[in-house]
């Protein structure tokens, strides 16, 4: 074999180290049986990993990630699902315009938006920082709902509604009885990716914590800044497998990946 | 309300926009009658349908349905059935549940609907697909499913856009005879499009020609066959040599000429190639092309007066190309057109 033809699976296996590699290292990290985080791993324990369910703080902003990532998704979804619609159905006069405003977010980094949000929102309105988190999540998934639900709703016939109607259906009704039921795939993995991406979200998080109140991530970091344990690498570990559980599951009874 | 007019649409006018699709439309159509609304793609027969449907506002006149005045009543309140061109089932819904869509809209529930549904499903022949998705049907069995679908509703009006369109030569039979049978066994009122004139010659009680959004000409096949008022129509069922008449004499690019025999008083006249006659006459052609049709023969003749064609039986004597005839435009065979386009 020559250097030349194994120059691509080289490069193949790097990228993967690249990719996976942090990740196993915190995977070993957690399973630490030393006081701080190291890599290689000192011993085996499952200390650090039961430790993490012992943290107060923990558990509380584990909560509020919970409240955020399902609430500002259903939000982001209830507002996302009628804008989609409308989109797809209406050749209404600037739709291309309001798409990429829709989209917006995703382009632009989230660091900006917390910013945006603090200064010009939070401070001046006074209001609260649940509230705030919570508009913030449900801005910041809205665009992924918008994507993947127009995603199903263009693969949908029109026609069908208008079959309803003549069979004796509104148009609301049809809305229901029709074209729900066949983009329920598109807004269950919206709701998955708007799940995962708000609950791991911190950039904009960052900007939006007050006493006793914060996300989950955001909480690890200021955990982190004065315990220097192995518990954080655990608690990683354990929401990336929450994670690649929610994806995987996703995946194979949804089709996950054609709306994404 | 009058037997003639059961369906009547009365100087209807559709837009989109300000761009008129269809204007003044006038259209009677009796109970039980089988209409075919025939022309060239574009000329606003899916936008007629759409508008009896409740589909598309009309933007002025009138559509009365059964007595009563139904222009503005939206559309799932009119019994007015319509099979579209894709079929539009419900992918989420198995082909029993499609069937049973719009009789559990109307609140039928149990044995009374469970009867229904099957009856519907028997007439079709599609009993013992009744579980299956539509994805699992080919083109002719979702078709059924639809006619099934909407004819359970016991429309008014049924209405079918370019129904056989999408299936290949056999199924287009096979489906044409069904629609005959189950108009005939429901006698229910039936609109339906195409732009094959052999269709709609062959299904029709009466056919309604459109051409730019305008009615043509309204007639049972065989008027529309043999005796077409325009020259538009008179193209489009197969007159292929059309002239204008000028004082009794044929409007040519050469000239004015004199016709054998008298000329009724029209503004034109059409010949099918079947009523040229080849061999004698005062006219002179050059044979261009010729075709062999199994039991005819076609010839393109260039004459002084522009292209002719001419058919003649396949038992006649062959000419080649190039050959000099002489031929003729019988007057008394012709089909005089009262409007010239
Ligand atoms: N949704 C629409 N918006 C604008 N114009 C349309 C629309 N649908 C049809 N038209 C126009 O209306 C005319 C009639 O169309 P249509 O009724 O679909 O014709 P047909 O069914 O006879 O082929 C055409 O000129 C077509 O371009
Ligand atoms: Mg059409």
């Amino acid at each position: 074999m020559t250097l030349r033809s194994l120059f691509i699976p080289i490069t193949l296996l790097l990228v993967i180290a690249f990719l996976i590699g942090p990740f196993l290292i915190i995977v070993a990290a957690s399973f630490s049986a030393g006081e701080t985080l190291a890599f290689p791993p000192q011993g085996f324990s499952l200390r650090w990993i039961a430790k993490v369910f012992t943290v107060e703080s923990f558990r509380a902003s584990f909560g509020m990630s919970l409240f955020l990532a399902i609430g500002g998704t259903a939000a982001a979804l209830i507002l996302g699902i009628p804008a989609s619609y409308a989109l797809s159905r209406y050749k209404l006069p600037g739709a291309e315009i309001v798409r990429t405003i829709v989209s917006a977010p995703i382009i632009v980094p989230g660091i900006i938006v917390g910013l945006a949000l603090l200064r010009y929102i939070v401070v001046p309105f006074q209001v609260g920082i649940t509230l705030a988190l919570f508009l913030a999540h449900t801005a910041l998934v809205l665009p992924y709902a918008v994507r993947v639900v127009s995603a199903s709703l263009d693969n949908l016939r029109s026609d069908i509604e208008e079959a309803a109607v003549l069979l004796g259906s509104s148009r609301l009704g049809a809305f229901f009885r029709v074209v729900m039921p066949n983009i329920r795939g598109g807004i269950m993995s919206a709701f998955i990716l708007g799940f995962v991406t708000s609950f791991n979200q911190v950039p904009v998080s960052l900007f939006l914590s007050g006493p006793g109140v914060r996300t989950l991530p955001v909480d690890m970091i200021a955990y982190m800044e004065i315990v220097f344990d192995p518990s954080v690498a655990a608690l990683s570990s354990l929401l990336a497998f929450l994670s690649i559980g929610i994806v995987f599951i996703a995946e194979r009874f949804l089709g996950f990946s054609r709306y994404v | 309300m009058s037997d003639a007019s059961y369906l009547s649409l009365e100087k209807l006018t559709l837009a989109y926009g300000d761009s008129v699709a269809v204007a003044n439309l006038d259209l009677n159509i009796r109970k039980g009658e089988l209409i075919a609304l025939l022309g060239p793609s574009g000329c606003g027969k899916t936008t007629t349908m759409r508008a009896i449907a409740g589909l598309l506002a009309v933007k002025s006149g009138h559509v009365r349905l059964d007595g009563a005045d139904i222009t503005r009543v939206p559309a799932n309140k009119r019994a007015v059935g319509l099979m579209f061109q894709s079929y539009a089932l419900f992918p989420h819904l198995s082909v029993y549940e499609n069937v049973a869509f719009g009789l559990k809209l109307k609140g039928m529930r149990g044995p009374e609907l469970e009867t229904k549904v099957e009856s519907g499903l028997k007439s079709v022949g599609l009993s013992t697909f009744a579980n299956r998705k539509p994805a699992e049907l080919s083109g002719g069995q979702q078709q059924r499913v639809a006619l099934a679908r909407s004819m359970v509703m016991e429309p008014k009006v049924l209405l079918l856009d370019e129904p056989l369109s999408n299936l290949d030569a056999r199924l287009r039979l096979e489906m044409r005879t069904e629609l005959q049978r189950v108009q005939k066994e429901t006698g229910v009122t039936m609109i339906f499009v195409t732009h094959d004139q052999a269709e709609a010659l062959a299904l029709a009680d009466r056919i309604v020609v459109m051409k730019s959004g305008k009615i043509e000409q309204i007639g049972s096949p065989e008027d529309i066959y043999n005796r077409p008022t325009s020259s538009f129509v008179a193209d489009f069922v197969g007159f292929e040599n059309i002239f204008p008449l000028e004082n009794g004499k044929m409007k040519t690019s050469a000239g004015l000429i004199d016709l054998s025999g008298k000329p009724p008083s029209a503004a034109g006249l059409a010949w099918r190639p079947r009523m040229v006659t080849l061999g004698t006459g005062p006219f002179q052609g050059t044979v261009r092309g010729t075709s062999f049709a199994g039991d005819s023969r076609e010839y393109l003749l260039d004459s002084s007066f522009g292209p002719i064609k001419a058919e003649v039986e396949a038992s006649q004597p062959a000419h080649a190309l190039g050959d000099a005839l002489a031929f003729d435009l019988p007057a008394e065979k012709a089909a005089p057109l009262s409007r010239f386009v």
